[in-house]
């Protein structure tokens, strides 16, 4: 066999290195070649185009802020006249988080090998949440309107399937690095399946469980915000009434602007505290432990 | 440390412990119930319309037929779902129609519906004959002796008859029967199409004798389904979801160096940065989607704008807190090379982020295309809008089946392709989640 010189692992080097390249450089073009064709085409199928609705970005929310300025007098009265509804959009993400985060937690008791009591429904049920995750919610809240009526039921409803669908995949996916120890304690002692995992495996996973849900939280005002949009209750709903009268009602529209700004804001910046809590743990909580 | 302080300092720990085991479950047990009360729930029994639940699940997998009768100048007209995308040609009609002067209308099951000359009969097995007769003041209706059941609603200008094998209307104008057969009729071909009820068979044999072309695009510009505006409105959304996740991924790396502490020094400009994140945020989609529309129009521009600003406050954020955390060891041993502040971040930095960022770009392509359905039905584009379309006539629900199922199949279309992606790009990440 002949021996390698230092050229020929240069050449060698050489080459695979502009291999890389071009390869790099094909995928970059390819790239940028959808992303330039995609928003010529989304243009295209836009109703206004692009250059043509640039210049009126603003006017808007320049209309928006300047009726607002002119009777900011009127926002405190506004704002309390939208807290109930805010709280309706704050309710529905909270208590669907709440239902979908508890029967989250069954399905990913159930959907986890090793955990799961009937291990032939693993592979279904799995499939089940996939589906429950695909859906957008604006798909179920539109059809239980039809059904049950407008109001935060179905838009609670919608978003507690989703809910359920998100949290059981991420639950199961914290319940795989579980000890198994505790459960095998507990079975040697007799105890139960339920036993076995409200005593085994829900202390071990509770902190990131929590952390998720609170993330679930903070996704589910937004879409509670935007289900009420389409007929669901809620802040969105006034905001959709205010807008569309028009004329007159943007001061109003501003306020619920800023009610909802303001509620992300504040519930992003809460949970990510919190959350940050729950995993890394308070400083003086260690010390102390 | 003593064993005794020990000792009371963990049963103490014990008995909040037993205490929160407990109040946690009656916090929420009590959070449920003012939800009930505040949400009205034990009044959604008298809201629901179980009705508009029945007509929507037996539609959603079953089509009727109508034959109407134009009781003033007696024209008979057949079609499905009543819709006129679904009209038989004049005269001809399916096998259970016999159309003459009297038309014969057999529902199945012995059911038999004729529109005479002046009366309508229905003839209905272990009842009777029923005879109505339409005319200038109303209906005249005869039925056999005894209670009217209660599937018969008769009153002086309109009998309704429901039965299992179908429905029959009798107004002073039309007389109409609805017959319910399974499926979803006219999926393929419409009835004016020469293909419509031919066999398999048959078709594999024009399409074989240079007819596929022909074919394909009578089923593609099929009227009652739109087979082609559906594929473009699914492409639309999915286009929505590229476009706002890859452009906003774009604007949002080099804002993401501005915010990271190692990278810009200067206090102020990462605060900037980091606000104009959290303002994207905040603003949240609806906001920016109503901003947009009322400057772009509805359209697919506007659902991928909407997306791209929304989430370049997403990822900003998580791509400053990514850079934060690089290794400055490998930026150290490319600068003893001598190389240039660009070629640093080329080959210090980006190497180091890519796989994190990637994967997280990757996990909001999927995520977006739920987001861009949402937003085209808020602002009219893609699948989106053809479902609140087809949800707003309260009557096409097997097309909204037919879309809830698309929309969910692209879902999981975009899911497996973008974890694809995620395991062909990112070597080594084949147990990362």
């Amino acid at each position: 066999m002949a021996e390698l010189t230092t050229a020929d692992i240069q050449t060698d080097y050489m080459a695979q290195v502009r291999s890389k390249r071009v390869m790099n450089m094909i995928l970059l073009i390819v790239f940028v070649a959808l992303m330039l064709g995609g928003f010529a085409t989304a243009n295209d199928r836009n109703a206004g185009g692009f250059w043509n609705g640039l210049p009126m970005l603003l006017d808007f929310p320049t209309d928006v802020i300047s009726e607002a300025f002119e009777r900011a007098h009127l926002l405190p009265g506004y704002f309390a006249k939208y807290l109930p509804s805010l709280t309706e959009t704050i309710n529905i993400a909270a208590a669907s988080t709440l239902l979908g985060g508890i029967l989250g937690l069954l399905m990913s008791l159930l959907v986890t090998r090793g955990l799961a009591p009937v291990p032939w429904m693993v592979g279904p049920l799995r499939r089940v949440l996939d589906v429950l995750r695909a859906v957008p919610e604006i798909v179920i809240a539109l059809v239980l309107i039809f059904i049950l009526g407008g109001g935060p039921v179905p838009a609670m409803i919608a978003i507690a399937l989703h809910t359920v669908g998100a949290l059981g995949k991420l639950f199961s996916e914290v319940n795989e690095n579980a000890s198994l120890k505790p459960i095998e304690g507990l079975e040697s002692v007799g105890a139960g399946w339920i036993q076995r995992m409200w005593l085994g495996v829900i202390p071990q996973v509770a902190p990131n469980y929590l952390s998720y849900a609170l993330l679930r939280f903070e996704i589910n005002i937004r879409a509670s915000a935007i289900l009420g949009f389409v007929g669901a209750g809620g802040i969105g709903y006034d905001l959709r009434n205010t807008m569309s009268w028009g004329q007159g009602k943007f001061d109003e529209a501003a306020a619920i602007f800023l009610l909802l700004f303001f509620t992300i804001v504040v519930v992003d910046q809460t949970s990510s505290y919190l959350r940050n809590r729950l995993t890394h743990g308070s400083i003086k909580g260690e010390m102390h432990a | 440390m003593t064993v005794m302080p020990l000792q009371i300092r963990s049963a103490a720990h014990f008995q909040r412990k037993r205490l929160m085991s407990f109040a946690a479950p009656a916090m929420i047990l009590v959070y449920f119930i003012y939800i009930f009360v505040s949400f009205d729930i034990g009044g959604l029994a008298e809201r629901a319309n179980l009705d508009n639940a029945r007509t929507l699940v037996s539609d959603a997998y079953s089509y009727k037929t109508h034959v109407t009768r134009d009781n003033r100048d007696g024209s008979v007209d057949v079609s499905i779902e009543g819709e006129r995308k679904g009209r038989y040609a004049e005269g001809t009609g399916p096998a259970w129609v016999a159309l003459g002067t009297d038309t014969l209308i057999d529902l199945g099951d012995d059911h038999v519906v004729t529109f005479g000359e002046t009366q309508v009969t229905y003839d209905v097995p272990g009842y009777g004959m029923i005879v109505t007769e339409p005319g200038r003041s109303g209906v005249n209706a005869v039925f056999p002796a005894g209670e009217l059941p209660d599937w018969i609603n008769a009153s002086k200008n309109r009998v309704t008859i429901s039965t299992d094998a179908g429905r029959l209307t009798v107004t002073r104008n039309r007389s109409e029967v609805f017959r319910y057969s399974m499926g979803w009729e006219l999926f393929f071909f419409t009835l004016d199409s020469p293909y419509h009820g031919m066999e398999f068979g048959r078709l594999v044999g024009h399409a074989f004798n240079g007819e596929a072309g022909a074919i394909w695009s009578e089923f593609w510009a099929n009227k009652m389904w739109r087979h082609g505006d559906v594929a473009w409105a699914l492409f639309e959304t999915v286009l929505m979801a590229f476009l706002g996740t890859f452009g906003a991924a774009m604007v949002a790396l080099p804002l993401g160096f501005l915010a990271a502490k190692n990278f810009t020094p200067l206090g102020g400009l990462r605060f900037a940065a980091r606000r104009v994140f959290d303002f994207l945020r905040g603003v949240d989609g609806l906001i920016w989607t109503i901003v947009l529309s009322r400057a772009f129009g509805p359209g697919p521009l506007t659902g991928s704008l909407a997306i791209l600003l929304t989430d370049t406050g997403s990822f900003g954020k998580m791509f400053s807190e990514a850079l934060e955390n690089v290794d400055s060891k490998q930026i150290e041993g490319i600068t003893s090379t001598g190389a240039k502040p660009l070629q640093r971040y080329r080959f210090g930095v980006i190497p180091q982020i890519t796989p994190v960022l990637l994967s997280q770009v990757l996990y909001y392509l999927e995520s977006n295309t739920r987001s861009a359905t949402i937003i085209g039905a808020i602002t009219g584009g893609g699948i989106g809008l053809l479902l609140t379309q087809a949800i707003n006539t309260q009557k096409d629900w097997e097309e909204v089946t037919y879309y809830i199922v698309l929309i969910i199949l692209m879902v999981m279309m975009m899911d497996t392709f973008s974890g694809w992606l995620r395991r062909k790009l990112i070597k080594g990440d084949e147990g990362g989640h």
